[in-house]
């Protein structure tokens, strides 16, 4: 068993340099670095005042539908059987559908706070874009939303809810088009708007303040799961498992728990297959590097080209992470594990029959990865998942690749 | 110490003549054309050249930069066709302090020392990391000493005045002033405060401040020298050598165009 004193070290990330162990930093160009410092010095006197908790607290509560419920999950705990018990941390009941809108309420008070009048935000699925959206809606700013091109086809959808939202959704034509060059464009943005805008970043990634300022707005996912297993069944979870993309779900779904015993497994998305190029496991095949503004593990090539990801979840498809993930492998705190698409679809197709939920197909990952891996998990032990999103927006991934396969 | 660039800087101080920047996308449109550009600016009155190594994610770049950068990758230019080529020019005699723009992660992924090392001994003479501001380079400022290069900090006009003594304290040879708030690529006019606020950073620092960033005119160019010692042109050269190898004579003569102009401003 860990000591005490080891638990604290997992904790109380980043330092004062916004450093987690070696991963984080702040690789900027000069023009933001006054910007960071701004927002540092800003979010870290509102943490801790109690105004601005009240108030995110409220409209947590009133406006995103929190706390979400914890599920027993007792149809599939029957069918894989060994008295398995399996929980679901129900964030696709938030509303806009996904864990997004925990980050964007308080990013959006944030920025009110800071006098700011426009935010901008980079989106690869338009989970987070539509978050915003609507966090601008509810604060009264304008928005613009970075998009690749590629993504803005796939995504019709949800372009169409940010545009309905009166929000600007910007095609990115550069690179990739997809959510890498999404938030190159954000931050050249950033770079230009520095003094009217915030930058509304989605996930516990790039420079510091934002790994730490993500992590502790969604940490009220594992916060609420935490006194939710005490209540239900009087203990913690034996397992918890999330999906890593960027790494915001599950960072607040396991920050809380760093110091308790559960086993803590993030799993990231293995695309169609780790030996081909095309997946999404930057903890398990990437190498140490620095992009937008965080020092951690990156797809790259060997001339240190950033590679594209793959996965059938554009929520996943992101070719590094979190430096706080990065940190906690290194350290041996969470286990990092890979899921495919196949075993991602083979978890949106078990939830919704068995339970008549369907996931979004980022969540599916740790589904397929924990029904692909029952057999592993200790007779009776409580598992945890998070459910962080909801499926709506993949039932024409999924559909196309039923077609494909008859 | 034979740092090229160091040396310039010593003969500027003396002679107070202005200094002329010129950067090129390493590879792009090909190698053996950054070869003949090298040594074509040389002639043409340049006084240092910013090679600049491509890099798939350039946070700083406008879409000249951008674009030329993502056509030299294509190519699948490398860290050490860089080495190779500065190798080649300091063996035909090319004497032009030559620095290493980069971004991090190509140099980071290389391993920073062995970069170094190399840096130093193909004949470069110092570093401009975009990305990496003191706070971060600092660990790595001894391993740049010891391999005789200098580094080049930044800083952009959202500086605040104590951090641009910092940032200058910690900058080898001159400082690279950011004219303003964006990324880089041609502007049809400079912002209206830029003398005023390089005026200032010349008050913090002894340092010299060369600018960049929108630069493209050569009007510009003698307002900005006038305060500056410097000036700094990226976008508007590897816009011209679009052009293909009328291009490369266009960039020359717009080099030769720019240089005189920074050099007629006092």
């Amino acid at each position: 068993m860990k000591t005490i004193r080891e638990a604290k070290k997992w904790k109380g990330k980043p330092d004062a340099s916004g450093h987690f162990g070696i991963f984080g930093g702040r690789f900027v160009p000069e023009t933001l670095m006054e910007a960071l410092n701004e927002l540092t010095r800003a979010y870290q006197s509102l943490r801790k005042d109690k105004r601005f908790q009240k108030e995110l607290e409220y409209l947590l509560a009133t406006y995103a539908g929190r706390p979400t419920s914890l599920y027993e999950a007792q149809n599939m705990g029957r069918a894989l059987g060994r008295d398995l018990r399996i929980f679901f941390k129900r964030e696709d009941l938030c509303h806009t559908g996904a864990h997004k809108i925990n980050n964007t309420i308080g990013q959006g008070l944030l920025a009110r706070y800071l006098g700011k009048k426009r935010i901008i935000a980079e989106t690869g699925a338009g989970q987070h874009g539509v978050a915003a959206a609507t966090t601008a809606r509810l604060f009264n700013l304008s928005c613009d939303v970075y998009m690749g091109a590629q993504d803005i086809e796939r995504q019709a959808l949800n372009v169409y809810k940010m545009n309905l939202l009166g929000a600007r959704v910007i095609p990115v034509y550069s690179g990739s088009q997809t959510l890498k060059d999404a938030t190159n464009e954000a931050i050249r943005d950033w770079v230009t708007n520095v003094e009217t805008t915030h930058y509304l970043l989605g996930s516990v990634v790039g420079p510091h303040p934002y790994p730490m300022i993500v992590r502790d707005f969604q940490s009220v996912i594992g916060r609420e799961t935490k006194v939710q297993m005490k209540k239900m069944v009087h203990a913690l979870p034996d397992v918890m498992i999330a999906c890593v993309g960027g790494g915001s779900n599950a960072i607040g779904f396991f920050y809380p728990f760093l110091d308790t015993r559960a086993k803590l497994i993030g799993v990231e998305a293995s695309g169609k297959g780790l030996k081909t190029r095309q997946h999404a496991a930057s903890l398990t095949k990437g190498t140490i590097g620095v992009l937008h503004g965080m020092k951690s593990f990156v797809l790259q090539d060997r001339n240190g080209q950033v590679e594209l990801a793959h996965s059938i979840s554009a929520g996943l498809d992101y070719p590094s992470v979190g430096p706080e993930h990065a940190f906690l492998k290194e350290a041996g705190r969470i286990r990092y594990e890979t899921a495919s698409d196949r075993d991602a679809l083979l978890g949106f197709h078990a939830l919704t029959l068995l339970e008549g939920i369907m996931p979004a197909l980022e969540p599916a990952h740790a589904i397929g990865y924990l029904i692909r891996k029952y057999k592993s998990f200790p007779r009776g032990a409580k598992i945890a998942v998070c459910l962080s999103g909801r499926g709506d927006k993949d039932l024409d991934t999924v559909r196309r690749y039923q077609k494909t396969k008859r | 110490m034979n740092n090229r660039l160091i040396q310039k800087i010593r003969e500027q101080e003396r002679s107070q003549s202005k200094l002329f920047c010129a950067y090129l996308t390493l590879g792009y449109p090909n190698l053996s054309t950054t070869e003949t550009l090298i040594s074509a600016f040389e002639q043409a009155g340049v006084d240092i050249v910013e090679l600049g190594f491509p890099f798939s994610d350039p946070l700083a770049d406008g879409p000249t930069i951008q674009f030329a950068s993502a056509q030299a990758i294509r190519r699948g230019v490398g860290i050490r066709d860089a080495f190779h080529l500065i190798r080649k020019l300091r063996r035909k005699g090319v004497s032009i302090p030559i620095l290493f723009f980069s971004y991090l992660n190509p140099i980071m992924h290389y391993g920073v020392s062995r970069a170094v090392r190399q840096l130093h001994q193909s004949g470069f003479d110092g570093l401009i990391v975009p990305d990496l501001p003191p706070e971060e380079g600092r660990m790595w400022e001894s391993w740049f000493k010891r391999s005789d290069l200098s580094i080049v900090y930044l800083v952009a006009p959202t500086t605040r005045q104590d951090r641009i003594k910092e940032i200058a304290r910690h900058s080898n040879g001159f400082i690279y002033y950011v004219s303003l708030k964006g990324v880089t690529g041609a502007r049809s006019s400079i912002p209206t405060d830029l003398v005023k606020k390089i005026k200032a950073v010349k008050q913090l620092t002894r340092k010299r401040v060369l600018v960049g960033f929108g630069v493209s005119r050569p009007d510009q160019v003698k307002t900005i020298t006038r305060v500056a010692d410097g000036i700094i042109v990226g976008s508007a050269i590897v816009e011209r050598l679009k052009g293909g190898r009328k291009g490369i004579r266009s960039a020359i003569s717009l080099v030769a165009q720019l240089s005189k102009a920074a050099k007629r401003a006092q």
